[in-house]
């Protein structure tokens, strides 16, 4: 009986860190897809682009992990809003078909930028010594650097919810998501919205991508291989929503740990198929509103 | 996206020019007959590109997911050659198609239900279901070292599928021949008309009474059925399946294909994988990454400027001549 | 019938037109994977084909030259490979074809070796039953049986329980099999065992799974490489060398040019294994130091250089043997009979019956030695083992 407990307390743990990254990740695709229709595929890009600028900072400017995930949210955010102005904005109006082959051409560039510049090794993330090792909580060890997952990502969700729930541009996100057309005709400037916010998922992807670079791994193909993962967040938690995503997110997480570790011959089948279920009983996602 | 007519208003018969592309095919296994397995191979690849034409480019249904159709083909081929000693190629197709037919059906009642984002998540589900069980029931499968022992008995008893791939090719070639034929007909006939119906506005169709779902249904199952083919025809002209006809990887370069030659339209399809697995054989060897590249980059500037793909360009350049002339 | 005919004249056409022009050029296709998580594989034996050919251009004979023509095959892709090796034999005409990194891409490229009569000289891939597969292929790297059977009836000695993690794929599916025997015919228990998805696994959970049956040892195998590091991380970060679990295996898990990546965690891991970078005999310096001046001195060549290596060895021998006039049939003989005491992992021969290689097994200890870590070989295990899984099935 100890022993079971044991292992559901590893195996909740372990899920909740990746979930809280899958979160941090995806929620910017979901505020994204909500605010202007748009389907970016593509998001995984910044995660991983997040994921190389903190590892490269590291390793080869010796700069502190503190300070390389700030950069790496910051560089992420910066370059999606030139993404953004230059390419995005273009396609607003354009068909499903047409966001989705640019999206997916992106991802091959992207693909091919990260292969040309880094090789195609899984870049080696060294951690500060402050961060590895265990961490003892009520008689178990848990690995430092989950811990510190789980409670750097509660801390920006609660920025993120704070912010969104308070702040004025919080208020003209919600307005947006909920009807475009009247918020513009009330004089939100929607454009610029979308662009900012755009930007702050993008950055988030990247710090995401940076945070869980150890548990999510950093290489070429990172757009393509997690791509379902985060589609799966979105879709199941549905698209606009801030919490949807979150329990999703966790759900996931936790599943994908538990089915590997009590059903490994199964696989990630079990996830699938709930995923299925889920979208077939709530099409709009667990917590979304649009049908 | 408004792409070429679709031929509701075309004249349904065969015109000359058409015959050009089986011409070609032709002289191509004349010609070169060193490239034949590569010829097979683009042979195939058309005819899973009209599959996805037809939901994609004629229905407007956008999925990521079409290679659960031909995978389940690839591999009902295959586990009947290897593990059940079903050699004769006929049953085999035969048998790649009802799979294809049957899940087509399925899928489609259950998934098309639902629009955008949760379809396409829905079609990547179930790929992803098919690419998991096909990992783990190795000893069916043959899961990541893919499935060996896939015996063909020779065509008609005569025709042996060889190391040049002289029989796959012309094999191939029929088969298409045959798919070609059917899908065409299904465009030109009124009930491809009400497709393109559906696609351009649906809440129209809904209103003159038109039953969408089930239009939607049965175009999804028969385009199931014929990529479920096409996945047959590679387990017999490769006489091995590997996991590959399940990624979404391969997926993704179908789609690339299909927008290449120009979605919408039958010879799209033709042009497409042409273009692409010729141009991958003489240049992704030498430059993999330059080659992924040069794809993504194609990709982003035919959705911003060339709508139609090649034949889209095609198209412009004759009009403009026509109107010089 | 016809058609057999024609095949057959086209393939002995083929075979004698190439006869008569290899009188100047041998072309080896060799399928490698270059790109992709696990392109240091395929670099690997790239290296080390370039490197013996540049070194070695005295002993072929007069008037013949060798070209290797490199297709990446991108990873375990059974399909590509497939395609890659049918048209090397096809359109560039290879006389033999080469490298192969992965077991499903041995497998799956195996019946055109046999169809078109090309030797496959296999460098790389350690499923027991490839060379079965087809009477035209050798292998000149190893099996997993050859190093984990051993293994088990070390441990045996050492432990009393054991939890075996393996990557789902043959050769996984090959060194549970040896070490279960190994290790049970030796009298331990074996309390629990796992497959780990081959395509982007997550160790954690798996490795938890191993901790929480509270084995003495964990025997693991993964492919060599970006694999080898991840799991290696996860028995670290999961605390489980200080809870007392040792990490056992085929070397495999403790491969030489990851060492660099692993961090401290791989001390005292145990692994038996045919190569070791760090081995002192004097075939394996000159290796060394030869591949040092090539490709730098903080580059590690690793057991698949070592098999392209030798590959490249035999390859040359047959060609010598038949004075540039390469005949399918003939080649297969001499392989069978081909041998050498010098290679830098020690002596090796092929077995004529199964015509798999031959070679000695040794007990390794990761220990930081200069600074780095390496695999010092401690002792040898058992010599000239053929592989077992062969000997136990009676297969050929």
């Amino acid at each position: 009986m100890q022993a079971v407990l044991a292992s559901v307390v590893s195996v909740a743990f372990h899920g909740a860190a990746l979930g809280m990254i899958l979160y941090v990740i995806s929620v910017g695709l979901s505020v994204t897809m909500g605010l202007m229709g748009f389907a970016n595929l593509a998001h995984g890009v910044f995660a991983m682009a997040g994921g190389y600028v903190l590892t490269t900072a590291i390793s080869r400017f010796g700069v502190p992990f503190p300070l390389a995930l700030a950069l790496a949210f910051v560089v992420v955010g910066a370059a999606s809003i030139v993404l953004e102005r230059l390419l995005y904005s273009r396609l607003y109006t354009a068909s499903d078909l047409e966001q989705v082959l640019f999206t997916i051409g992106l991802i091959f560039i992207a693909v091919a930028v990260a292969r040309f510049i880094y090789g195609t090794l899984q870049q080696p993330v060294v951690l500060p010594e402050y961060l590895k090792g265990q961490f003892s909580l009520l008689g178990r060890d848990f690995p430092t650097y989950r811990v510190f997952i789980i409670g750097f990502s509660a801390v920006m969700v609660g920025l993120l919810w704070f912010g969104v729930e308070r702040t004025r541009w919080g208020a003209m996100v919600r307005a947006t998501v909920d009807n475009r057309a009247m918020a513009q005709s009330v004089g939100i400037d929607t454009r610029r919205l979308f662009t900012l916010t755009f930007a702050l998922g993008s950055g988030l992807a990247g710090l995401g991508g940076g945070l869980g670079a150890e548990i999510i791994a950093i290489q070429p193909t990172y757009p393509f291989e997690n791509l379902v993962y985060f589609l799966v967040v979105v879709a199941v938690g549905g698209l606009g929503s801030l919490r949807g995503p979150f329990v999703a997110a966790l759900l996931i997480g936790i599943a994908d740990t538990a089915c590997k570790y009590w059903l490994p011959q199964f696989g990630a089948f079990p996830i699938y198929v709930a995923t299925i279920a889920i979208l077939l009983w709530r099409p709009a996602g667990l917590f979304g509103r649009h049908a | 996206m408004s792409t070429h007519a679709g031929g509701y208003s075309a004249d349904p018969r065969i015109r000359r020019i058409e015959w050009l592309p089986w011409i070609v095919a032709l002289a191509a296994f004349f010609l070169l007959p060193e490239y034949l397995s590569l010829g097979a191979r683009i042979l195939i690849y058309i005819l899973y590109a009209l599959s996805l034409d037809l939901i994609v480019g004629y229905a407007g249904i956008i999925t990521l997911g079409h290679s659960a159709y031909f995978g389940l083909g690839a591999y009902v081929a295959g586990i009947l050659a290897a593990k059940a000693g079903v050699t004769d190629p006929m049953v085999q197709l035969a048998a790649a198609a009802a799979a294809g037919a049957l899940l087509g059906l399925l899928t489609g009642a259950i998934i098309l239900r639902t629009r955008a984002l949760t379809l396409l998540m829905l079609t990547l589900a179930i790929t992803s279901v098919l690419l998991e069980i096909a990992n783990k029931a190795s000893s069916l499968t043959g899961g990541a070292d893919g499935l060996s022992g896939v015996v063909i008995a020779p065509i008609l008893g005569l025709f042996r599928f060889d190391i040049y791939g002289k029989t796959a090719y012309l094999y191939c070639l029929l088969v298409l021949l045959i798919g070609w034929f059917l899908v065409r007909k299904i465009i030109y006939s009124p009930f491809g008309t009400s497709l393109t119906g559906v696609r351009e506005n649906s809440l129209r169709m809904h209103a003159i009474g038109a039953p969408v779902y089930w239009r939607l249904v049965l175009v999804y199952t028969l385009s199931a059925t014929v990529a479920g083919v096409a996945g047959g025809l590679i387990t017999q002209t490769n006489q091995f399946v590997g996991l590959n006809v399940l990624s979404f990887e391969s997926a993704g370069e179908l789609l690339v294909m299909l927008i290449l030659g120009g979605v919408g339209r039958i010879y799209g399809a033709f042009v497409g994988p042409v273009v692409y697995l010729v141009a991958q054989d003489l240049l992704a060897k030498q430059f993999p990454e330059y080659w992924y590249f040069g794809i993504g980059t194609m990709l982003v500037l035919v959705v911003m400027f060339a709508r139609g793909g090649i034949l889209g360009i095609l198209d412009g350049l004759i009009a403009r001549m026509r109107r010089k002339a | 019938m016809r058609y057999a005919l024609r095949t057959g004249t086209i393939v002995l056409a083929s075979v004698l037109c190439a006869a008569q022009a290899s009188a100047q050029t041998i072309k080896i296709g060799s399928v490698l994977t270059l790109s992709g998580p696990n392109a240091t594989l395929g670099e690997n034996m790239d290296r080390a084909i370039k490197l013996y050919m540049k070194l070695n251009q005295d002993k072929l004979p007069p008037g013949v030259k060798v070209e290797v023509i490199t297709r990446d095959d991108g990873g375990p892709n059974p399909d590509k490979a497939k395609q890659l090796s049918q048209e090397l034999i096809v359109r560039d005409k290879v006389q033999f074809l080469a490298g192969m990194t992965w077991t499903p891409n041995a497998m799956s490229s195996a019946p055109l070796s046999t169809e078109a009569k090309v030797p496959m000289v296999i460098m790389n891939a350690g499923t027991s039953v490839i060379t079965t597969m087809s009477p035209y292929i050798v292998r000149l790297s190893f099996t997993l049986w050859q190093s984990s059977l051993p293994m088990g009836t070390w441990a045996a000695k050492r432990f009393k329980t054991a939890y075996i993690a393996v990557s789902d794929f043959g050769p996984g599916h090959d060194a549970q099999a040896a070490f279960t025997k190994g290790f049970t015919d030796g009298g331990g228990k074996i309390v629990g065992e796992v497959r780990i998805p081959l395509a982007n696994p997550d160790f954690i959970p798996f490795m938890q799974r191993a901790k929480d049956a509270k084995p003495d040892a964990i025997f693991g195998f993964v492919p060599a490489g970006k694999q080898a590091t991840a799991i290696m991380k996860a028995y670290g970060e999961l605390g489980l060398d200080k809870a007392g679990v040792k990490f056992i295996g085929p070397g495999d898990i403790t491969t030489d040019e990851e060492l660099a990546n692993m961090g401290d965690v791989p001390l005292g891991v145990l692994t038996v294994f045919h190569y070791s970078a760090a081995a002192d005999r004097p075939a394996n310096k000159a290796f060394i130091a030869a591949w040092h001046k090539e490709y730098g001195a903080n580059s590690t060549p690793s057991f698949m250089s070592v098999g392209a290596w030798d590959g490249m060895d035999a390859i040359y021998y047959a060609i010598r043997e038949q004075k540039g006039k390469v005949d399918p049939d003939r080649t297969m003989e001499l392989f069978k009979q081909y041998k050498n005491a010098d290679s830098p992992r020690g002596p090796i021969s092929i077995d004529p019956e199964t015509r798999d290689i031959v070679q000695n097994e040794y007990l390794r200890e990761v220990r930081k030695v200069g600074g780095r870590l390496v695999n010092v070989e401690l002792e040898t295990v058992q010599t000239a083992v053929k592989d077992p899984w062969k000997i136990i099935n009676n297969k050929k």
